[in-house]
């Protein structure tokens, strides 16, 4: 199957559509709070949340025997939370640093999970296939049930975060202000990563718990790049996660057995370095495009100003000079001097050169601007 | 001024790790002042704030403002941050930021709408930066930022001011700007309180100071008590002001 056929086929099969559905309502929902994990500079956060959740899963199992996803992952939103909450109260009791308490939660509840995980597996009688899919992630197991699980939380979560934008707005960007208007700033705080976690802990069965913290962050590093308004970040954010989880699934179904969480990150990834190059405002191309025009007409701006200082000495400004004046000016360069002609701010004549009218014009606008920014 | 008494501040004590950063503090600071809080880096000024605005919680001591705990006068008191506090790269505008002011008097959920941009965009004409109302605010300069702050704060129009070093970076015209907004402040009968770093234009600038360092050293008219022995106990040994001349 190669691409042409996914698209073709994603209206009809039945699995494709669900995974299709399943991934591309994640990389939404995910997209989305990743920008508030992002804009708090929280971006470990993710990480320690998906790696908590894992000894979740194997308790779950050991305690029930099931093994429908949704009983596991409740399994894992216990453990996310609790895990999550050891953060903040490590971070407020002691004065570890926050890094510090996301590493230390981190390693230590994955190192349990992978202990309780190799146990399951030794246990001759369980039935444990398919727990390890939660470390790197199986989309294809994913049935229509996950997908309306997702749909749900993801329209709690809009709904949420449409009701509270205000307050999540000021938390952002200054917490201790939000506290002096009187808003419970605990109170939001423990919403919105409440949020995170159940969004995270719904990836687990998709993309797993290794890679869940890149699909928190990379869509919406990627939309950082193209906006200055929170609104449209959160909104970009979304459209990248979903797009991400929509071509991930298209090129894993068609590569037949590349495994889907990988690639659906892989996608993301690529949107966060086409972000960061190509965006208007804040890409390192526009930057670099900008800085050299910058500097051009800097260089050209300097030899026309040089030029005013020669021809004012004269009554009539279009009175011809040597050309060899101007290499006692260091910022000359024969390309500056055709790019002037080009412009018809000067013309030759042999080997000297005049000051057109315009070319004084603009060489005075110039000396008058830069005067004036001096003020 | 009158001789009601705005904010009340009794035995109060303040700790981030074990060492006490304010020492039994007692304060009383009169309606209708303009006082400047000096002291040296680290004297806890913006502790003392803080801790009067209810984001940190004091060992012990309390703070009344008109007579009653902050929790029951919030919508008297607005505050001005000190401007690092925040990560200016955060993607919003101007304007946004100085409506954020009027989301205390709105309280939860409800949305600021055109009464409260109305609001906005007075305070923004007020501090002259009304044309740069859309502008995302890591494009404004640090002067600029300050007076977004200070916008914000007068968008709350309240009757009691605090300002963390309002001042902070900012050139001699925006000082001058800055400056007589709070005097006008003081005017129309508000009280304001700056935490203030330049010794030199404190008597000009203001009719009351506090000498801070981790104790209240001193507090009272600027005319009767910003004098060397003050500023010796404060700033440490020696110190020599000659902003007489
Ligand atoms: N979050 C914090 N955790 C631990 N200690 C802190 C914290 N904030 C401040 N301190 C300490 O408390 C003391 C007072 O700090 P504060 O910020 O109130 O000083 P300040 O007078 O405002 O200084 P500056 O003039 O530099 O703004 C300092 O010694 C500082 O190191
Ligand atoms: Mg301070």
């Amino acid at each position: 199957m190669d691409i042409q056929d996914y698209f073709s086929l994603v209206f009809t099969d039945y699995t494709l559509r669900t995974i299709t559905l399943g991934t591309a309502i994640l990389g939404a929902v995910t997209g989305m709070l990743g920008s508030f994990a992002v804009l708090r500079k929280q971006s470990l956060l993710g990480d320690a949340i998906s790696h908590a959740a894992l000894p979740g899963i194997a308790i779950s199992f050991l305690i029930t025997g099931a093994k429908d996803s949704n009983t596991l992952l409740l399994g894992a939103l216990v453990s996310g939370l609790i895990g999550t909450f050891w953060i903040r109260g490590i971070v407020t009791k002691t004065h570890l640093k926050s890094d510090t308490a996301l590493g230390l939660i981190l390693s230590l509840f994955f190192g349990f999970g992978m202990l309780l995980l190799t146990f399951i597996q030794k246990q001759p009688n369980a039935n444990q296939a398919g727990l390890d899919k939660y470390l790197f992630g199986q989309a294809a197991t994913l049935v229509e049930s996950d997908v309306w699980m997702m749909a749900i939380v993801t329209g709690i979560c809009l709904f949420v975060l449409l009701l509270f934008w205000k307050e999540f707005k000021i938390l952002l960007f200054d917490k201790d202000y939000a506290k002096t208007l009187g808003f419970n700033t605990k109170a939001i705080d423990i919403l919105i990563t409440s949020f995170i976690v159940l969004a995270i802990v719904l990836g687990l069965q998709t993309v797993g718990v290794v890679l869940m913290s890149a699909m928190l962050l990379a869509p919406a590093a990627a939309a950082r790049q193209w906006t200055n308004s929170l609104a449209t970040m959160v909104f970009l954010a979304a459209i990248f996660g979903a797009f991400s989880g929509v071509f991930g699934t298209a090129i894993s179904a068609s590569q037949n057995n590349l495994s889907t969480g990988p690639v659906i990150v892989l996608v993301a990834a690529v949107f966060v370095l086409i972000s960061f190059i190509f965006s208007p405002s804040r890409g390192l191309l526009f930057k670099q495009i900008r800085f050299i025009k910058n500097r051009r007409d800097l260089e050209l701006h300097k030899t026309l100003a040089f030029m005013y200082n020669i021809a004012e000495t004269h009554d009539d400004i279009s009175h011809p000079h040597e050309i060899k004046i101007l290499n006692s000016f260091q910022g000359y360069t024969k390309g500056t001097l055709k790019k002037l002609v080009e412009k018809d701010y000067v013309t030759l004549k042999g080997s000297t050169w005049s000051l057109t009218d315009e070319g004084f014009k603009s060489a005075l606008n110039l000396y008058n601007q830069l005067t004036r920014n001096d003020e | 001024m009158s001789n009601k008494i705005a904010v009340k501040i009794d035995d109060l004590t303040v700790a981030y790790n074990y060492k006490p950063v304010l020492w039994d503090i007692d304060l009383e600071i009169p309606e209708g002042v303009l006082m400047a809080i000096v002291g040296p880096n680290g004297a806890g000024k913006s502790t003392l704030i803080k801790s009067v605005l209810g984001i940190l919680k004091p060992i012990a001591g309390s703070v009344s403002i008109y007579g009653k705990s902050y929790d029951k006068q919030r919508s008297l008191v607005a505050y001005v941050p000190q401007k690092g506090s925040v990560d200016w790269d955060f993607p919003t505008t101007a304007l946004d930021v100085v409506t954020m002011g009027t989301y205390g008097s709105l309280g939860w959920i409800k949305r600021p709408r055109q009464k409260q941009k109305k609001a906005a965009l007075e305070a923004l004409e007020k501090v002259g930066m009304l044309p740069f109302k859309s502008r995302q605010i890591s494009q404004l300069s640090g002067g600029q930022q300050q007076r977004i702050f200070l916008a914000r704060a007068l968008v709350q129009d309240a009757s009691i001011y605090f300002m963390d070093e309002p001042f902070q970076g900012v050139d001699a015209t925006t000082e001058i700007a800055i400056i007589n907004i709070l005097k006008e402040l003081r005017k129309s009968g508000k009280t304001v309180i700056v935490v203030h770093h330049d010794l030199q234009t404190v008597p000009e600038y203001f009719d009351w100071v506090t000498f801070l360092n981790v104790k209240k050293i001193a507090t009272g008219p600027v005319k009767d008590i910003f004098n060397d022995d003050n500023l010796t106990k404060t700033y440490g040994i020696n110190y020599k002001v000659s902003i007489q001349e």
